[in-house]
Parts: C-alpha cells; sequence; structure tokens
C-alpha cells in the first residue's frame, strides 16, 4: 500500500492541458506540410517521381495526405523548397477531397454543426476496427485511453459492442479477410451513426496501395464522415479530430 | 557440393553457392539438424523463373537454419516437389512452414498432422488449393476446427473483431467449464499480400512497406530489410548512422515492453502501473519521435544509413529524459512485482515448458522466459551489438511470471545499453537518397532481434538484379502455437493475461 501511495506521488497529475493549452511538438516531428507553390516545377516533378506514395501532383502542387505517409522525403529532396514538414498536427478533414493540400486546410469545426455535434456532441461511444492494420495506428489511439491524453474526459469512449457505440473508427487498408467482418460491424452500429477513417490505409491503402489483398478505400466500402490523416495519425491529431468535429 | 552452406548474418552469396540436393537429401539433412537441436530461420519455397513466368515450374525450396554450436546460418535448397512427406510429422519444428509452403505454393504436405491454412490467400501457382478452399467465399472458407466432445464440453469463440482497439483473429476455445482444454487460434484477417507487393512494386517503396509490416516492430523490420538491401547494393553504413539504428531499436524495445507490462498490470485488476507505464510508454515513443520525427520511428531507418542525425541536441533531450525515466520504471516495476495480489495471478499461469518451446521453435522473450537462451543480438550481431553486453536471465519456468520478469530484466538492460550507446561520439553521416542496384542472382538472409524476438527477411535476385522472392518472417510466426499450449489446462479467465504476457502481432504473422 505504501508502495501504491509513494508511486501516485512520484507520478503526480499528467493530463494535458490541450486544447486550452497548446502543445508544441519537438521541431523533428512531421505534421501538416507547408507547400511552396511558386517552387521550380523541375522540383516538384522530382519530389513526385521520388515519393513512395505517389502522393504528389506535380501540375497542380500539390499533396495528397490521404496518401502521404509523411517519411519527409521530399522535404529532404526539395531541401525543403517544395514541402516542408510543420509540427502542426491538426489535419483532420471531413472530406475526401480536402485532403488535397495545396497550402491549408478547411476549419473542421465548421463541418457538422448542426448535425453531428448536436447528436453526439454530449457524449460519443465508439467501436474501434482495425482492418488489416499494422498496429501503430491502434496503438496511437489507443494512448488517448492514457492519463496524457485521458480521452474519457470529454465523453468520448471506446466500446466493446457495436450495440453501444454511435460510430466505428477503422484502421487499416481493409483487408480482403476483414472485409465482411467490417460490414457487419457497422451494420450493427444503430442509426444514426458516424464512420471514421484513421490513417493512410484507410483513407487510400496507404502503404498497402495496389494490393489485390485489400479493398484499400474504406470510402468506396461505407461512406466516411472524418478522415484522420497520418501514418499513423499522432494521438493529438485524432484527439484535435474528435474533438473539433463533435465538441 | 557441400549439404550445407554456412554464412553470416547479412552475408550476400551468389545463388549457385546455395546448395543444391536431393528432396529426399534436403529432407534427412533437414531433419538431422533440427534433431540435433537445430531451428528454422527460415523455410520456404521461390520460383526460379521471372515474376511473368511464375509457377510455370520450376520451383525450388529453401532453409535457413540455426543451431546452438555456430555462429554462421545455415542455407541449403533443393526442387520443391508437389506433394512430399511431412517434415512435421517427424519433428514439430516444421509445423507452420510446411502450411505456409501449402498455402503459398500449392505444395503438399502429405501426413502433416494439422493440416490448415494459414491466411486464407490463394496459392500463386495456378495449382488447385490444397485445402480446398474457394477463394471467392470469404474467410474462414474450409477450416476444420479441433472439437472436443463429451457432456459437459462447451466451445467459446470470440472474434475476429474483439472487445478493445486490438488487431483481428478468431479463437476457439474447448471448454470443459471454466477450464480450457484447448485453445485454436486463427488468423489470416490482416493479409496484406506484404511479400508479394515486396517483389512487384519500384524499390522506392520497400522502405515504406517494411516499417509497417507490423507497426510496433517499425524498426526491427526496418533493420532487417535496408541490412538485406545493402548487402545486395553494396551500400556501406557509417558508425554514427549504426549507433542510431541500434538505439532506435532499444528504444522500441522499452517502450513496448513497458506498455506490456503495464498492461499485465490492468489484466490482473492492479491499475495504477497500468496508469503510468501507459504514459511512461509514451515518453519512450516520444524520444524515438525526438531521434527521427515519428513516434514508431518510421522515416528513420534507409537502407545506406539514417535520415537523421544525431546532434547534440537530440543527444542531451534524450539522455536527461532517460534519466529522469529511469527511476520512475524501477519503482512502477517494483510496484507490480511485490504486489501479493499480482504474484499471485502471474505465477505458474499459462506454463509453456522448455520441452515444448524447442519443440515448436519459440523466440523471443517468450523463448528465454522458457529457458531458451537464444538472442539474436548476442548469436548473429548486427550494427552495433557486437561490442554491447548480452543480456541473461535466471527466471525460465515458462509461465506468465517468467515472461513478465524477462521484459522487467530487457528493460533495465536497453536503458544500460541506450545509455552506452549515447555516450558514443560518431555522427551518422548526412543522408542523400541514392538509387540502388541489387546484385544479380544473388541471395541474402539478414537477422535481427526485434523486440518480440526474431526478424528475418530473405532476399532473392533474378538475371536482371531484380527482386524474384522476399520472405519475411516475423518473430509471431513462431510464438503463436506457444500461447496456443499455454492456455492447455488453464482458466479461460486467465485468457488475457495469457495472451498479453506473448503479446504477438497478428499482421506480422498475417503479412
Amino acid at each position: 500500500m505504501l508502495k501504491v501511495i509513494k508511486n501516485r506521488f512520484e507520478q503526480g497529475h499528467r493530463t494535458t492541458k490541450y486544447p486550452e493549452e497548446k502543445i508544441n511538438l519537438y521541431k523533428r516531428f512531421r505534421g501538416l506540410p507547408t507547400v511552396h507553390s511558386d517552387c521550380d516545377p523541375a522540383v516538384v516533378q522530382q519530389c513526385a517521381e521520388a515519393c513512395p506514395q505517389e502522393a504528389i501532383d506535380s501540375a497542380s502542387c500539390r499533396i495528397d495526405l490521404g496518401k502521404c505517409v509523411f517519411c519527409g522525403l521530399c522535404e529532404t529532396l526539395s531541401e525543403g523548397k517544395f514541402a516542408c514538414f510543420s509540427q502542426n498536427f491538426e489535419m483532420g478533414t471531413a472530406a475526401r477531397d480536402d485532403l488535397l493540400f495545396s497550402g491549408s486546410l478547411p476549419e473542421l469545426a465548421e463541418h457538422s454543426k448542426t448535425h453531428f455535434k448536436k447528436l453526439f456532441g454530449r457524449s460519443l461511444q465508439l467501436r474501434q476496427i482495425s482492418a488489416g492494420g499494422c498496429n501503430a495506428c491502434e496503438a496511437d489511439t489507443n494512448v488517448l485511453n492514457t492519463p496524457f491524453f485521458d480521452l474519457s474526459r470529454f465523453g468520448i469512449q471506446f466500446v466493446a459492442s457495436p450495440r453501444h457505440a454511435d460510430g466505428i473508427h477503422v484502421t487499416g487498408p481493409v483487408s480482403k479477410n476483414m472485409r465482411q467482418a467490417v460490414l457487419t460491424t457497422w451494420e450493427a452500429v444503430p442509426d444514426p451513426k458516424v464512420v471514421i477513417a484513421s490513417g493512410a490505409c484507410a483513407i487510400s491503402g496507404g502503404p498497402f496501395y495496389g494490393s489485390d489483398d485489400i479493398v484499400g478505400d474504406l470510402n468506396s466500402l461505407i461512406p466516411v464522415d472524418l478522415y484522420i490523416p497520418g501514418c499513423p495519425p499522432h494521438p493529438l491529431t485524432t484527439l484535435h479530430a474528435l474533438l473539433s468535429f463533435f465538441k | 557440393m557441400d549439404k550445407l552452406l554456412y554464412i553470416h548474418n547479412g552475408e550476400r552469396v551468389h545463388r549457385s553457392d546455395i546448395p543444391h540436393l536431393s528432396f529426399h537429401k534436403f529432407r534427412s539433412e533437414l531433419l538431422d539438424f533440427t534433431e540435433a537441436g537445430g531451428q528454422i530461420v527460415q523455410f520456404f519455397a521461390y520460383d526460379e523463373n521471372n515474376k511473368e513466368n511464375q509457377g510455370k515450374g520450376s520451383l525450388k525450396l529453401l532453409a535457413v537454419l540455426r543451431n546452438e554450436s555456430n555462429d554462421k546460418l545455415c542455407v541449403t535448397g533443393c526442387d520443391a516437389p508437389d506433394s512430399f512427406d511431412s517434415l512435421t510429422a517427424v519433428t514439430e519444428k516444421f509445423h507452420m512452414f510446411e502450411r505456409e509452403l501449402g498455402e503459398q505454393y500449392g505444395l503438399k504436405a502429405e501426413n502433416h498432422p494439422w493440416w490448415k491454412m494459414v491466411r486464407y490467400q490463394q496459392n500463386c501457382t495456378g495449382k488447385p488449393d490444397v485445402f480446398g478452399n474457394n477463394y471467392s467465399e470469404d474467410i474462414p472458407g474450409n477450416y476444420p476446427y479441433f472439437a472436443v466432445e463429451g457432456e459437459g464440453v462447451h466451445e467459446v469463440a470470440v472474434g475476429p473483431v474483439h472487445a478493445g482497439i486490438i488487431e483481428p483473429g478468431h479463437f476457439r476455445f474447448q471448454c470443459f467449464g471454466e477450464r480450457v482444454f484447448h485453445l485454436e487460434i486463427q488468423l489470416g484477417y490482416q493479409h496484406r499480400g506484404v511479400e508479394h507487393l515486396l517483389q512487384t512494386v519500384p524499390m522506392k517503396r520497400l522502405p515504406i512497406i517494411g516499417e509497417t509490416i507490423s507497426g510496433d516492430t517499425s524498426i526491427g523490420h526496418g533493420l532487417c530489410m535496408a541490412q538485406g538491401i545493402e548487402s545486395l547494393a553494396d551500400l556501406e553504413v557509417d558508425e554514427g548512422s549504426k549507433v542510431v539504428r541500434t538505439l532506435a531499436l532499444e528504444l522500441e524495445r522499452i517502450a513496448n515492453h513497458i506498455g506490456d507490462l503495464g498492461a499485465l498490470s490492468l489484466d490482473v485488476a492492479f491499475s495504477p502501473p497500468a496508469a503510468y507505464f501507459g504514459r511512461i510508454r509514451g515518453e519512450y515513443l516520444n524520444l524515438s519521435q525526438i531521434l527521427g520525427g515519428n513516434r514508431f520511428g518510421r522515416g528513420l531507418i534507409r537502407p545506406g544509413g539514417v535520415t537523421k542525425v544525431m546532434g547534440e541536441e537530440q543527444r542531451q533531450l534524450i539522455q536527461e529524459k532517460m534519466t529522469e525515466l529511469t527511476s520512475e520504471v524501477e519503482h512502477v516495476n517494483d510496484l507490480i512485482f511485490s504486489t501479493p495480489s499480482v504474484r499471485g495471478r502471474f505465477d505458474h499461469t499459462g506454463t509453456v515448458s522448455r520441452e515444448n518451446a524447442e519443440k515448436i521453435g519459440l523466440v523471443g522473450y517468450a523463448g528465454r522466459a522458457c529457458g531458451l537462451p537464444y538472442d539474436a543480438r548476442v548469436k548473429f550481431p548486427t550494427e552495433c551489438y557486437g561490442d554491447l553486453p548480452g543480456n541473461s536471465n535466471n527466471k525460465t519456468d515458462g509461465d506468465v511470471a517468467s515472461r513478465a520478469e524477462v521484459r522487467r530484466e530487457e528493460i533495465m538492460h536497453s536503458i544500460h545499453l541506450v545509455n552506452t550507446l549515447l555516450a558514443r561520439s560518431e555522427e551518422a553521416n548526412n543522408y542523400t537518397p541514392q538509387k540502388t542496384e541489387l546484385a544479380p542472382d544473388s541471395f541474402v538472409v539478414t537477422v535481427n532481434e526485434a523486440w518480440r524476438g526474431e526478424a528475418s527477411h530473405c532476399i532473392l535476385t533474378d538475371a536482371q538484379g531484380e527482386i524474384l522472392r522476399y520472405k519475411v518472417k516475423d518473430p509471431s510466426f513462431h510464438n503463436w502455437t506457444g500461447l496456443a499450449l499455454a492456455l492447455r489446462e488453464q482458466g479461460i479467465s486467465d485468457f488475457p493475461l495469457c495472451n498479453k504476457s506473448f503479446n504477438l502481432s497478428y499482421c506480422g504473422f498475417d503479412l
């Protein structure tokens, strides 16, 4: 018992004050990129060709954040002249097209004001489905339950049964072997319900795009309401998306 | 030609140097080797023809083995017969490998005692399916679950979608009341076609896929891949980069072990350490982020080096945090391991005997907790491991308590390694992405001690230097069978505890 008390004192209070107070991530963290559309087209072209995710459209000078895994190669190649990854982790969007990024994202908070906020603003229960995910998205979603993030203080919880849920949070490129389970789980959630695609995989197939063994795009299976980019999304990216979309 | 070729970890050889035996000879060599205590690192089929002609009848088998007496890996091969006398019928060590051969290449191991699909994927040769599956139907297809019959016997089925934020898999318990007679684990739900992708996509995509084979093992698999490509493309890695790579692998190990010890504590309803370790695990992930910009170490390791150097600033930040966290880790560990209600649940739960562990080839902490000392960092050292001390553990009872204790020791050992590496002064070279050209007609196998245990990649190239076969083995491929065995004669309510003590990768197994 004494040890419990001693440890309790040592650990203290660790919960972040975000979103009231800003959090500054270390400068090496690769968050929302800054895109310089005035960059030499030859450099953009070079980045587009080298991009392992084929996420760069050189003609429109845009990065598809739904495909991007934030590896930072385009920043290295262009020496920051085309793309430069900032430490801004606030990246969720309500529409797939908004992820075709040329320098700014629409304010997520404006999107669902009347609909989802009214429905789930005070209490949101989500069923998480890992559908071919590599477990990084899952792990960084799970940490939202640790004392630092403490998701439940916002009235948001991950629940065991789809019957208890207001929506599903899907990670992974939806492997063919999980397709039916995703549909069945989604059908088991009572209406009205919300669908969240988390991570490059659920949005576009991520690192596994082009594989015959995956569906590759959750939205082609069921309509997605909220997109959270990243590989995996930083826990704060998920937290920001959930809070601004629903609260 | 010799029957067995001995090569170093990561050593490139010409494909024609791989011994080519008759199947009969190959089989008896493998059985002799494993009979004498050897273990299988890789055992797979490949098609010698190029990609376009795959499945047109030039299938070969290749085995990579290891044993205690030799510090090299042992390689041998033969033509693959369409059907052959199962080696599993003689020794269990081949159990999963032969099932995988059947599924991936349509090769039939006759008299295999547990002939069932592995991941529910159609074979790439066009041969009739050896499990009688029709792949237009959904998983699990034609899967004969083992069933116990009798009065009072009942079956519990769980999954694929589980009651938490966790990967999918299907579990069947054959129970008598609370007592579990048998657990069958049927996987494949996470199958993404990783090996096929690695053989067909442009080189630029390889590191990204390598890092996502199993997300919590991004560094472990990333290293296996980078070392394989470096060997095939004659790329030299500077000492500074090796320090960063070794450091990253140890940070990955610490973070995962700490997370699991917290979760184990939660599974026996002792929640304070779960809260503390849940947070502390994040602190270690954040150190990976300081090092490479990503909490899982993604984007850091690339063939030829590392993308981020560890400058004085990063070194200091990591050092300060390490010092702050070490005493906290010791205290929380002490809290867990000195609490009687925790000990009461950990001790004698989910025991795998040393004999069984050896038979199924358990690796990593699961193996070490049973008394199998194998640690690839010591046995086949890569990067900086040749200069670093190994860890040895004393508690080897094979139960949950042993698996927890090994992790506790390995956390402290890894903290020591990280501190040692931080004290080294070499700075990594600045990274410049370079074009990689792989040597033609070559073969390389790489082995690293990822946090769960032995991870291994094999790459074979064709006459043009294109990848002919890319084979990945995650440590979970060995260890899932261990979890099934651990559950025998246990209370079903101890399943979460046993499961967490192994904490295996679903996607690493399903690829």
